[in-house]
């Protein structure tokens, strides 16, 4: 087995009385991809967000490296530098420009050189179609374009593992594409990658491994070509079930 | 056009300046420290402990509700009469234009603060930027701009409202225009209308610039 890079241990996360996640255990190896799918409110995203410690735990632990991801802790913003995330709505500052906004993070977080991170950032750019906007305000761009932006703007820090969080779900179709590719194209590179998604052909082409929950617990998980096509529970087989039609 | 000459009688222009600069000094000196008071208001009107919610509402309201002349009355007369401290009428003006100023700023910048979407919180997280980082580089310039064009447009109100002052005994602009009226009457029975006109034009002159940068800021920040 190789390098772990994300451990949890037995997870459980619960708002007020409802409980979320519910004594949930998984890892994620280095370059792998696991996508996590399930209906709404199975605690998937909240599942992610519990590992940038973005949400207060209530039990067992989750684990960088074997560092501890705890919320509210000291050291938590040196972890996070480590840990991409790109969340669903469109989260670039919006009195910065493009560039600005990418190098924020490496230039005032990790104490890179202002040339070397403006290099690296319009290299970034340029492969996913962007270097052009640059200098643009988020405000200028349409949606799939900002969220090529926040994705670069994670993948300057070069993070051990990029999460993604329903980050096409709020943008119209034929935007989806143009940020799919650019995730397909991480992970034919060896991006190490946590994604919930809704788009069930996009996670039957980038995962590694499927990980389907409900009601906070992993109820089947596999590859992707044995879920999506001979899952194993009943529950999967009529969550699946939903996304096909027939008349 | 008789009587706009009593205008440029004497040092009659130079008055009317002076009283506009006591004019204006009081509106930047209220204004400085509403700033200051404001923004420490402000910070503590964000905090989520309802008897902090409570209190600041409850002061905000009293400021609002309360005419202002009645305010600088109960402070210039109020005060003295119970504490025997004999204020001036501008320190009085001040306290008053502070206390507005500040109750306006603090709502202000909790408002301003308030309308920064959760995410920009988060996402600036993400990038492992430390509590301090994020508020510098993300939250504070975002809300510095929603804040800017209120916070013209409150320097504009208070500018105006200082016209009251002249009720307490401060000698400013209008005070002096109403002196030059008095001292005038017999010699130019219309000079009313040209120094109340002259009066009209200085605070146009202080305020339509203002008011312009606040429409241009506010237009720049739609804009983006």
């Amino acid at each position: 087995m190789s390098e772990h890079i994300i451990d949890i241990n037995h997870l459980v996360k619960s708002f007020g009385d409802n409980s979320v996640i519910n004594d949930l255990s998984l890892s994620v190896s280095k370059g792998e991809v696991v996508v996590l799918i399930g209906p709404s409110g199975c605690g998937k995203s909240t599942l992610l967000r519990c590992l940038n410690g973005l949400e207060p735990i209530q039990g067992g632990s989750v684990s960088l490296h074997g560092e501890a991801v705890e919320h509210g802790s000291a050291g938590l913003h040196k972890i996070r530098q480590k840990i991409g995330m790109v969340f669903q709505s469109y989260d670039l500052f919006p009195h910065m420009t493009v560039l600005k906004n990418v190098i924020l993070a490496p230039v005032k977080v990790q104490k890179r050189d202002k040339a070397e991170a403006t290099e690296a950032a319009l290299a970034l750019l340029d492969r996913v179609g962007l270097k052009d906007k640059a200098d643009a305000y988020p405000s200028e761009l349409s949606g799939g374009q900002k969220q090529r932006v926040a994705i670069v703007r994670s993948l300057i820090m070069n993070p051990d593992i990029m999460l993604l969080d329903e980050i096409t779900a709020a943008l119209d179709p034929e935007m989806v594409h143009e940020v799919l590719n650019v995730v397909l194209d991480l992970a034919k590179n060896g991006t190490t990658m946590m994604i919930v998604t809704h788009e069930m052909a996009f996670a039957e082409a980038v995962a590694d491994r499927v990980v389907f929950l409900d009601g906070g617990v992993i109820v089947e998980e596999g590859a992707p070509a044995e879920f999506f096509h001979n899952p194993k529970t009943e529950r999967a087989q009529r969550f699946l079930k939903t996304f096909t039609y027939s008349r | 056009m008789r009587g706009i000459e009593v205008l440029f009688l004497g040092n009659n222009m130079l008055r009317l300046l002076s009283g506009l600069w006591v004019t204006v000094r009081l509106a930047l000196i209220s204004i400085g420290f509403s700033l200051v008071l404001g923004s420490a208001l402000g910070a503590v009107m964000t905090l989520k402990n309802p008897v902090v919610k409570v209190l600041t509402r409850v002061y905000l309201e009293i400021i609002r509700i309360m005419p202002q002349l009645v305010f600088l009355f109960i402070v210039f007369f109020g005060v003295t009469k119970l504490t025997g401290a004999n204020l001036s009428g501008e320190v009085s003006a001040v306290i008053v234009f502070t206390l507005w100023g500040t109750a306006e700023v603090g709502d202000l910048v909790r408002s301003a603060f308030g309308a920064i979407p959760k995410h920009q919180f988060e996402s600036g997280a993400s990038l492992g930027l430390s509590k301090l980082r994020l508020y510098l580089y993300v939250i504070f310039p975002q809300a510095l701009r929603g804040l800017l064009p209120n916070i013209i447009n409150l320097s504009m109100r208070m500018i105006m409202t200082t016209a009251l002052v002249s009720l307490i005994g401060v000698t400013e602009v209008l005070k002096v225009g109403k002196q030059i009226i008095d001292a005038n009457r017999f010699d130019y029975p219309n000079a009313a209308i040209w120094v109340y006109a002259a009066i009209f034009l200085l605070y146009f002159l202080i305020c339509f610039p203002l008011s312009l940068i606040s429409r241009r800021l506010a237009k720049r920040r739609a804009d983006k």
